[in-house]
């Protein structure tokens, strides 16, 4: 059962709203998904256009719980003034934390990100912090308060899949009771199954569905991966061999000469 | 008095913030308000008064990854 602060979610794929082709396809790849999380951000608003207001009715007629991002901040005054205007937004204490380190490489800045981590867990923000996989990091997000971590897998919007697969599992046997969402870099299902096998709680995308030929039905591969990626894992998956196993027993066979 | 409004800089005459918004004729239910990078909750718009330069950012939701 995953449990992201105590609250139990029914879905281990979470899901990004930005990027599509339109609000319905966003709808239609949303409830395709099977999601109950979806990602969402804030940004400046043109006075008398309502265009937020517009987004917001579209995502709470899917009856889902959001979650906010710090998207775009570069400091960690700019993620701890922006995490308090989403939860006044929102009316939400969850928070996706990304302080960003480079406009290229959208690397987090880990030292920015921990000390904003520290100061919205002190203000009662339950925060989801999108990370790197250095296990050091995440040792200090912990301490800071956080109770869920979010590393990535490869530079957000990049379609890689895992880059460094060893590093995910090592991530992962370091952190053994604490949930983990692989959060970025993912390019197709294969690549979400791939660390749910490795024992990842949970997958946040957005770029690969919305950007995908067929947004809705790419939902619903993704779906399915995490969905098969996590009963392997449950299912207990053997290592790999250097040498080969006969599959078929090899006892009572023939012999011809 | 001039504010630096979502980063341009403007010419208004309200003194609060909630004056600001009905003079730039805003949708005051899904808006997020901060004055000199401080966030000023909805409650506090009313009893915030804007000062000459004060840095106004109104933001509502949008999507996001």
């Amino acid at each position: 059962m995953l449990e992201f602060y105590g609250e139990v979610i029914s879905s281990r794929l979470l899901l990004g709203t930005a990027q599509y082709p339109s609000p319905k396809i966003l709808s239609d790849a949303a409830m395709r998904s099977g999601s109950v999380i979806l990602t969402v951000s804030l940004r400046r608003e043109a006075a008398g256009t309502g265009a937020g207001g517009k987004f917001w009715d579209l995502i709470r007629q899917l009856n889902v719980r959001v979650l906010p991002n710090t998207a775009g901040c570069h400091s960690v005054k700019e993620a701890v003034t922006t995490a308090k205007m989403a939860r006044e937004l929102f009316g939400t204490d969850w928070i996706k934390l990304e302080v960003i380190g480079h406009h290229d490489s959208l690397q987090p800045d880990v030292f920015g990100l921990v000390e904003a981590a520290r100061i919205l867990c002190e203000d009662g923000f339950k925060v989801f912090p999108y990370t790197t996989d250095d296990i050091v990091v995440g040792e200090r997000l912990l301490e800071a308060g956080c109770q869920v971590l979010m590393p990535w897998c490869a530079p957000i919007g990049s379609a890689r899949g895992p880059v460094n697969p060893d590093a995910l599992r090592a991530y992962r046997a370091h952190f053994p009771g604490v949930p983990l969402v692989v959060d970025a870099g993912l390019g197709r299902p294969s690549h979400a199954a791939q660390v749910m096998e490795f024992g990842f709680d949970a997958v946040l995308l957005n770029t690969a569905v919305a950007k995908a030929g067929d947004p809705v039905a790419m939902a619903e591969a993704f779906s399915k991966a995490v969905e098969a990626g996590r009963q392997a894992f449950e299912a207990q998956p053997l290592d790999p061999r250097d040498m080969a196993v006969p599959s078929t027993p090899v006892i009572g066979m023939a012999v011809f000469e | 008095m001039k504010l630096i409004i979502n980063g341009e800089e403007q010419e208004v005459t309200s003194s609060t913030l909630s004056g600001l918004l009905d003079e730039l004729a805003y949708e005051h239910d899904f808006l997020a308000t901060a004055r000199n990078s401080e966030l000023v909750s909805a409650e506090e718009r009313a009893s915030c008064e804007l000062l000459e330069g004060d840095r106004i950012e109104i933001l509502s939701p949008m999507q996001g990854g």
